[in-house]
This record gives structure tokens, C-alpha cells and sequence, in this order.
């Protein structure tokens, strides 16, 4: 492994127009945020396991836009039930993307169930996502997925286990929250 | 004949314009997870647990789509955690939860979450409205639904078992 996640994630919201971004808690919330906090983020602080359920609502609500989930490993493995239903639904515009370092980063970096062969992406194939890769260093290809390709599509992106200085998004619930509609809705 | 409730309730979904219907199926629901999935305009989205549905709420109300949940008390205790970022970020909420481990419960591992569904909420921060009465269920879902998106509000219909009337294996077998 040798890609570095806060690259990825910067690479992965270069240009990203009017794309709109979920990240799960912990280091994904601070790699959007490293890349550049923005309106259209909405990181999360908590309620692990959620984040592609999150993406899924909105990308029912917005369907007319991209959506993009960066969220980690241990988050995703902790709403694999979410893979199911948002294969039922098959939200064309929905991509979820896992950064996967196969550790839990924020608690002492224990190995997550990645780290033993656990496969999300064929998880994700197997919950009739589109389209379902896992990369070491093509980033370009989770690009194409997230901004133009059909969905549901699903990238594990395997990173190196870093340990990155914490780049914090504003934590006020209520703000996150407004200032994302008033972005989406122009209220 | 049948209950006369769950159509009431499709009506006040429809009135204030709910687009999205997460649910976990119950046998309470039946009927109204069939008239939310026969609307053209509602999305019906079957859960895995109770639990994405509070996710999904979220997304759609970040995406500016009204939503509501589905689910029996049991499913309740799976909720938890996820209810902390409704309170902390004021998401919206409006559940319509069907009591189990009340009157008439044949499954005595349904009643510890039963007995316990009103307090869980509230001490999460969720607004209870117990409906114990099928003529009351109509009007507490509109009261529940104008809090929840127009002052922002956490809050849950409890419909009651008695209203509900499943008895026996039996009769829940034959529905």
C-alpha cells in the first residue's frame, strides 16, 4: 500500500463543483476537511455506521446531483446492512467510497475486519451495486465512479495507516446541518 | 372490516407532503407500509434495522425531503446511539411505532423493550404522543408531523397494541 488518504480524499473533491460530500466520523471527517471545509460537507461527528444511509437520503432527495460518501472502514463495517438497502433502491447517483487504512485510527489502531480479507467491495457487488472496485493506487477510477459513472457504486480505496494531524470541521450539529440545506436549497 | 387508522395516517403523511417512508415491517404496519408503497409520490424504503433509518432521514432532510420511519417498539432499542445526532444537529424526526409487549402479548421476549419503548425515547430526547385509542391516531401523527417539520422537532407516535389488536400466533399467522 502506498497511497497517502488525505491525497486521496484532496485528489477525490478536486473541482468538485456542485458534488455532494458525507463524511463518516473520524479521519474521513478530517480528510474532507483537510481538502478544504465547504458547505456542501457535511462531516460527521458521531453516529457511526450511518454515513452511507445518510448519503442514500439524500441522494434519494437530490437525485439530480452527485453524492459522494467518504467514510472509513470500521465505520462502514459497523452499517453493513446499508450496502442491502441501498441496493434495493439503486440510487444512480450515489457513490460510496471507503478509505481504507484496515484500522480503527481514532482508538489506538486496532485492525479492523479488512485487515483479515474481509472484502467490502465484493460485499457491495454482492448487494446489487452498479458498480464495485477496491484500488491500491488508481485513484482516477474512483473519480470516474463518483462524478460520472451510473450508481450505486462502491470503491474501497486501500491506504497507508497514517497517523495525520487532526483537521477539525466546525462540530456545532445545527450549523453543519443549516448550512448544507441553505447550500442545496438556496434556503 | 378493516381498521380505518392506517389510511388516516397515509392521509396526513400525503397533506404535509412526506416523500420518503423508511420502514422495518411489522405486522401493525402491514396496511400502511402497503398504501405508502402503492403512492407515486412517496419512497418506500425497506431497513435492514431500525437504525439506517435514522440516517436516512437525515440525508433526505439535509437534501430537503420530508421523511418519516416506520417500525415496532422493539426496533426502538436499536436507535439508541444514532438518536444523539438528531438531537445534537435538530434533524427532523417523526416514527410511527407499533407497541408490542403491552395488552394482549403472547411473546414474553417482546415485553422488557415494550415496557421500556416511551422512556427510551424520552430519555433520548424524542417527544412521546401515546396513541391508545384508534379514533386518536389520525390526530396525534398530524401533531406530530407539523413539530417535527416546522419547529424541528424529535417525536414518535406509540400506537398502542390494543389498537393494533394482535392477540395470539395464530391470528398474526392469518394476516
Amino acid at each position: 500500500m502506498k497511497l497517502h488518504r488525505r491525497e486521496v480524499v484532496k485528489e477525490l473533491l478536486r473541482d468538485r463543483k456542485d458534488l455532494l460530500v458525507i463524511a463518516g466520523l473520524g479521519s474521513t471527517a478530517w480528510d474532507i476537511t483537510a481538502a478544504g471545509d465547504a458547505d456542501l460537507n457535511f462531516p460527521m461527528w458521531g453516529a457511526m455506521g450511518q454515513a452511507a444511509m445518510m448519503g442514500l437520503g439524500l441522494a434519494l432527495a437530490q437525485p439530480r446531483r452527485r453524492v459522494l460518501v467518504v467514510t472509513g472502514d470500521g465505520e462502514m463495517l459497523m452499517g453493513l446492512g446499508a450496502f442491502a438497502t441501498i441496493g434495493v433502491q439503486q440510487p444512480a447517483n450515489l457513490t460510496v467510497a471507503v478509505i481504507d487504512n484496515e484500522r480503527y485510527g481514532e482508538t489506538g489502531m486496532q485492525h479492523t475486519h479488512t485487515a483479515y480479507g474481509v472484502d467490502l467491495a465484493a460485499v457491495a457487488t454482492a448487494c446489487r451495486f452498479k458498480h464495485s472496485i477496491t484500488v491500491t493506487s488508481e485513484v482516477d477510477k474512483v473519480r470516474e465512479l463518483a462524478y460520472r459513472t451510473p450508481g450505486p457504486n462502491f470503491a474501497a480505496v486501500k491506504v497507508l495507516d497514517e497517523k495525520l494531524p487532526l483537521v477539525l470541521p466546525p462540530q456545532d450539529g445545527v450549523q453543519l446541518k443549516d448550512r448544507f440545506r441553505r447550500a442545496v436549497l438556496g434556503r | 372490516m378493516q381498521p380505518e387508522w392506517p389510511e388516516e395516517i397515509h392521509k396526513e403523511l400525503v397533506a404535509v407532503g412526506v416523500r420518503v417512508v423508511g420502514y422495518v415491517p411489522d405486522a401493525g404496519h402491514k396496511r400502511l407500509i402497503e398504501l405508502c408503497q402503492a403512492d407515486k409520490n412517496m419512497r418506500a424504503v425497506p431497513l435492514t434495522t431500525e437504525e439506517e433509518g435514522i440516517g436516512l432521514v437525515a440525508g433526505a432532510w439535509l437534501g430537503g425531503e420530508k421523511s418519516v420511519l416506520l417500525m415496532q417498539s422493539s426496533g426502538v432499542g436499536n436507535i439508541i446511539n444514532v438518536l444523539g445526532m438528531v438531537q445534537v444537529c435538530r434533524f427532523p424526526l417523526a416514527m410511527i411505532v407499533t407497541m408490542r409487549g403491552e395488552q394482549g402479548e403472547f411473546n414474553s421476549w417482546q415485553v422488557p423493550m415494550g415496557q421500556n419503548t416511551a422512556r427510551v425515547l424520552e430519555t433520548m430526547g424524542v417527544a412521546v404522543r401515546q396513541a391508545g385509542e384508534a379514533q386518536t391516531v389520525a390526530g396525534h401523527v398530524r401533531a406530530m408531523l407539523l413539530k417535527a417539520f416546522e419547529a424541528q422537532g424529535a417525536e414518535a407516535v406509540l400506537i398502542g397494541q390494543r389498537v393494533i389488536g394482535i392477540k395470539s400466533f395464530q391470528e398474526q399467522r392469518s394476516q
